[in-house]
């Protein structure tokens, strides 16, 4: 098993298993933000994020969310400085652009942005939410009036807005790439791997977005999106 | 047709290297790329310089070793051929064109162009081979393999070894050719007896080798001269898998 872990294959199938199991998890965070769009003045959304927190089957697979994202930067950075000394010398023209989407050769840049952004939104929700308690049922907002004030800001709104487009690109090139790297692709099944991995990062990109553009009009236009069904 | 080449010379393995730039008058659209270099060598003895060292041997698309980093691109621009199929054609008059040896820490350059691709023979050593004895030519019936097999397998043994995956891959991975040296052997009765300490030992001496690892962006299948699938390496990966888990 060390052999496995240590070689290069090794690093990529723990990747592939991480960055898979991660996209688990947009599928059911995104589905929680969009219970911000009923109407109720935010209350579906801050009771299944109130039950989430008493769900212990929620908290040990938090726990596993955790360690999947640390171990995907982790093998991310360690791949990444790995490749770039493969190569001492560069070349004086660079034709990979011409072989190659830049999506696919910059996954390594495109993974420090979204890590950029996990850490600011962790501070900005999961910190008061869960550790500090200023936001939540002790504490003197709800989480959906935090997401709405938070969203108020342009610059948040816009590195929000920015972090998801770059995640459904990061997406689109991963998904089919992690079937690859554990070995599952073969000429009757990668069309599909492609295109579910397409499908995802259109969803998720829109889902995602919906959630900064809508809120951020609704402050600027005045119009109560938390409220609208009342 | 009138061609200005920026060539990559380096004396030997220690120096440092530079570009230097040539132009070339009256080139032949006809000419390969390598015949090309070939009337710039002939110009640089006549004029008692030293001419530019480039690896090549059959210059018939099927030896591998015409090494040639061209505009950026692994044997030129054109798709599923070798620098020695490349012909001046696909150029126009009056280009610009950057020559550069294939660049990778496993793939040190020895002089000029050339590098040294050793790095892959012991690659072959630690796995690319059958021990079994095959004896003399049987009969076909003999030897039940699927068409769909055996169709793979020839597929993946078009692989001649020339390095172009390395050098087109941004991470300097070798996947594809390893690959299909693990595929093609994996795919026929003949490759079965060691099946899995083949895909373990290729994959341990690649990576000892210093090559990187594959990100899946596909530049290598884009830039093989004999057209080798990505499969392969979905291949290499399953084989690998099972090998951890059987030995
Ligand atoms: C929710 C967030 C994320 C998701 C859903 C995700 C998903 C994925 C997936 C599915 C892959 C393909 C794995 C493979 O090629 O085998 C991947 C690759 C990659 N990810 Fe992420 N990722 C996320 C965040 C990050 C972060 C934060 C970083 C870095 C700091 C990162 C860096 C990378 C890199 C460098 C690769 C390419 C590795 C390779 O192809 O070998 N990702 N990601
Ligand atoms: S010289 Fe043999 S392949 Fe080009």
């Amino acid at each position: 098993m060390n052999k496995f872990l240590a070689s290069s294959l090794g690093k990529k199938t723990i990747m592939a298993l991480t960055g898979l199991f991660l996209v688990l998890f947009l599928v059911e965070h995104l589905y929680t933000n969009l219970l911000l769009f009923a109407g109720d003045g935010g209350l579906a959304f801050d009771e299944a994020s109130h039950s989430m927190v008493h769900n212990v089957f929620i908290r040990i697979v938090e726990v596993f969310l955790f360690l999947a994202i640390i171990l995907h930067v982790y093998q991310a950075v360690m791949l990444t400085s790995e490749n770039a000394k493969a190569r001492p010398v560069k070349y004086a023209v660079d034709g990979t652009g011409k072989t190659a989407s830049w999506f696919s050769r910059n996954m390594g840049l495109t993974g420090a942005m979204i890590f950029f952004f996990i850490v600011v939104h962790l501070y900005n929700f999961f910190v008061p939410y869960r550790i500090t308690g200023s936001v939540g049922p002790d504490g003197h907002e709800t989480l959906s009036h935090e997401v709405a004030e938070a969203l108020e800001n342009p610059w948040y709104a816009l590195l929000y807005a920015v972090s998801v487009i770059i995640l459904a690109f990061h997406i689109n090139h991963g998904f089919q790439s992690a079937f690859q790297s554990l070995g599952m692709n073969n000429k009757k099944y990668s069309p599909l791997y492609k295109r579910t991995g397409t499908a995802l990062a259109i969803i998720f990109g829109l889902g995602f977005l919906s959630f900064p553009v809508l809120f951020y009009f609704s402050h600027v236009t005045g119009f109560d999106i938390l409220n609208w069904n009342q | 047709m009138n061609i200005t080449l920026k060539v990559w010379r380096q004396k030997n393995a220690k120096e440092a290297g530079n570009f230097v730039t040539y132009r070339l008058q009256d080139i032949s659209p006809d000419m390969s790329f390598l015949e090309m270099f070939d009337v710039l060598n002939e110009q640089l003895i006549g004029k008692g310089d030293e001419p530019v060292a480039f690896d090549h041997d059959c210059r018939e698309g099927i030896c591998g070793m015409c090494s040639m980093m061209i505009n950026g691109r692994a044997h030129g621009p054109t798709r599923g051929t070798t620098t020695c199929q490349l012909h001046m054609r696909s150029f126009n008059d009056g280009d610009t064109i950057v020559v550069e040896p294939w660049r990778a820490k496993a793939f040190p350059v020895i002089k000029d162009l050339v590098v040294d691709r050793t790095s892959f023979d012991r690659i072959i050593a630690t796995g690319g081979f059958i021990s079994v004895n095959t004896g003399s030519a049987q009969d076909a019936n003999c030897l039940p393999v699927p068409k769909d097999d055996a169709d793979k397998a020839f597929a993946a043994a078009a692989c001649i070894g020339c390095g172009a995956c390395v050098a087109a891959c941004k991470n300097a991975s070798a996947m594809l050719f390893v690959s299909a040296k693990i595929s093609q052997l994996a795919l026929l009765p003949q490759g079965q007896v060691e099946r899995e300490s083949r895909a373990l030992n290729m994959v341990k001496q690649m990576d000892e080798e210093g090559f990187g690892s594959c990100t899946n962006t596909g530049s290598c299948e884009a830039e093989c001269p004999k057209e080798i699938s990505l499969e392969n390496i979905a291949r290499m990966n399953r084989e690998y898998f099972m090998a951890i888990l059987k030995k």
